[in-house]
């Protein structure tokens, strides 16, 4: 697979091969998904309580902490750009927000269908829940921010700023769990709150699922995906530029 | 108490003081925004006095909340429509001097709504809100929705849709403090125990401590030009 890059010190376009990195990473990852979903489909015991729905826990929890990757990538993205002013890190905190908002969602959708059979409820207003929805938008509305400025370099510059503050709300669903004693949602690692409903023991078996499918959710995936999406805006950019180029001529 | 800096901030805030008292414009609107919420949230949730005691903290700050992002709005709005922001920038003063001045006023006039709603809502409610810990953790909570409010109307004046997209961009952001204010405030009303609350007033003033040193480090890049 070939694609468009801008050649910096020409200004000039030229065709870059997909880097060998790149392909390394997206074998990796497709491997990975078969083998984290092996593990937790089939080398996992079937929890005694909860049944074959609580296995959904070994794609709900590493997907919020690759989502926890990505957001975090769009701090560093937003910090950097705004100390050196290079367009690459404004690209690096886009893809981190589109990619982490893409994995807090599946985060959210099977939260939603473990929860229908054992709250009997698909949604409640739980801190937690509430938290991570609110998350989840907060990364919406840092789109909106960003399509609502027309100038180039002023929506860089204030969507670093809200990337870095919209960090707030993702630690806060990481804590809330920890402070406010009224929520369901179990923890897994750690005491679960007192009327927490639908918690199970971190036995050997689930841990032997957990661990390889929470590395790879949190490093493998997201960086995989936020290198494509990179790669992705680069070339829009440069069609933007083939663009006024045709119509300068024109 | 004579460097430029303190100077600036005083300046930034007599100007605003002043215009504020020969219109009355933005505590006006915002006390009259926050009354009408009031009483609008009394009309919709009828409640008994038990289930009272449970949402009036929830009630008071969101609309103290609502009223400060009408505020916040047009205390920006006003430095952009006559150019003046840029005028201030023209100048040789430090661009956090500029913040810091800009929230003291928002901060004055928010609060001001929000004690006010305090009287207030013990007659409509009929439970007493008026006391020292309740104030106080007004007066940090307030301060919170501000620091993040002056920075962001900073940001979203700037924009295509200008004053729609301060809510949206504010109401996540202002969330931790929204948490921890109702927390201890409905732990201070219902005469909780001190121990049951006393961490939430704590926490306010941590999220707002951390609030105020990104959004001064951070507010120079958002009103370059």
């Amino acid at each position: 697979m070939a694609t468009f890059a801008v050649d910096k010190t020409k200004n000039t376009i030229r065709l870059t091969a997909m880097p060998k990195v790149l392909q390394g990473l997206t074998v990796i990852t497709v491997l990975g998904l078969i083998v984290t979903l092996y593990l937790g489909y089939f080398n996992a015991g079937t929890d005694i309580q909860q049944g074959e729905i609580q296995r959904i826990f070994y794609i709900h929890m590493p997907t919020f902490f690759g989502a926890f990757t990505a957001f975090g990538a769009t701090v560093l993205g937003g910090m950097l750009y705004l100390a050196k002013r290079d367009d690459k890190w404004d690209r690096l905190a886009v893809a981190g927000v589109e990619v982490g908002l893409a994995l807090a969602l599946i985060n959210l959708i099977t939260g939603s269908i473990w929860a229908r059979p054992i709250w009997n409820t698909w949604w409640t207003w739980d801190p937690r829940l509430t938290s991570a929805a609110i998350m989840a938008l907060t990364y919406a509305a840092y789109l909106m921010l960003r399509s609502g400025i027309d100038n180039l370099q002023t929506r860089r510059r204030f969507a670093s700023v809200y990337g870095i503050l919209a960090f707030s709300t993702v630690i806060l669903t990481l804590v809330i769990i920890r402070i406010r004693p009224d929520t369901i949602h179990p923890v897994v690692i750690g005491a679960s709150p007192q009327n927490a409903q639908g918690s199970f023991e971190a036995t050997r078996g689930v841990v032997l699922a957990l661990l390889p499918s929470l590395l790879f959710y949190s490093t493998i995936v997201p960086i995989t995906l936020m290198w494509y999406r990179i790669r992705l805006e680069n070339m829009l950019d440069v069609l933007e530029q083939k663009k006024i180029a045709l119509l300068s001529e024109g | 108490m004579n460097t430029p800096f303190f100077s600036v901030v005083m300046a930034i805030i007599r100007k605003d003081l002043q215009a504020e008292l020969r219109s009355r414009e933005l505590v006006a609107t915002m006390l009259l925004f926050a009354l009408l919420s009031v009483l609008a949230f009394s009309f919709a949730l009828e409640l008994d006095r038990l289930a009272r005691e449970e949402v009036v903290s929830g009630v008071l700050w969101v609309t103290v909340i609502f009223a400060s992002l009408l505020g916040l709005n047009r205390s920006m709005s006003i430095e952009r429509e006559n150019d003046s922001i840029d005028a201030m920038l023209l100048t040789p003063i430090p661009r956090s001097a500029i913040f810091v001045g800009k929230l003291v006023g928002n901060y004055l006039f928010t609060a001001t709504v929000g004690i006010a709603l305090l009287p207030l809502m013990t007659i409509l409610y009929n439970i007493n809100m008026l006391n020292l810990w309740v104030i106080a953790t007004l007066l940090l909570g307030t301060l919170g929705i501000c620091i993040t409010g002056t920075l962001l109307a900073a940001m979203t004046v700037q924009t295509r849709a200008r004053e729609a997209l301060l809510p949206i961009v504010m109401l996540p952001v202002v969330l931790p403090i929204l948490l921890a204010a109702v927390k201890a405030t409905t732990g201070i009303i219902n005469n909780a125990p001190v121990s049951d609350w006393q961490t939430w007033p704590q926490v306010l003033l941590i999220v707002d401590i951390i609030y105020l040193v990104l959004c001064l480090l951070m507010f120079s890049y958002v009103i370059e030009e």
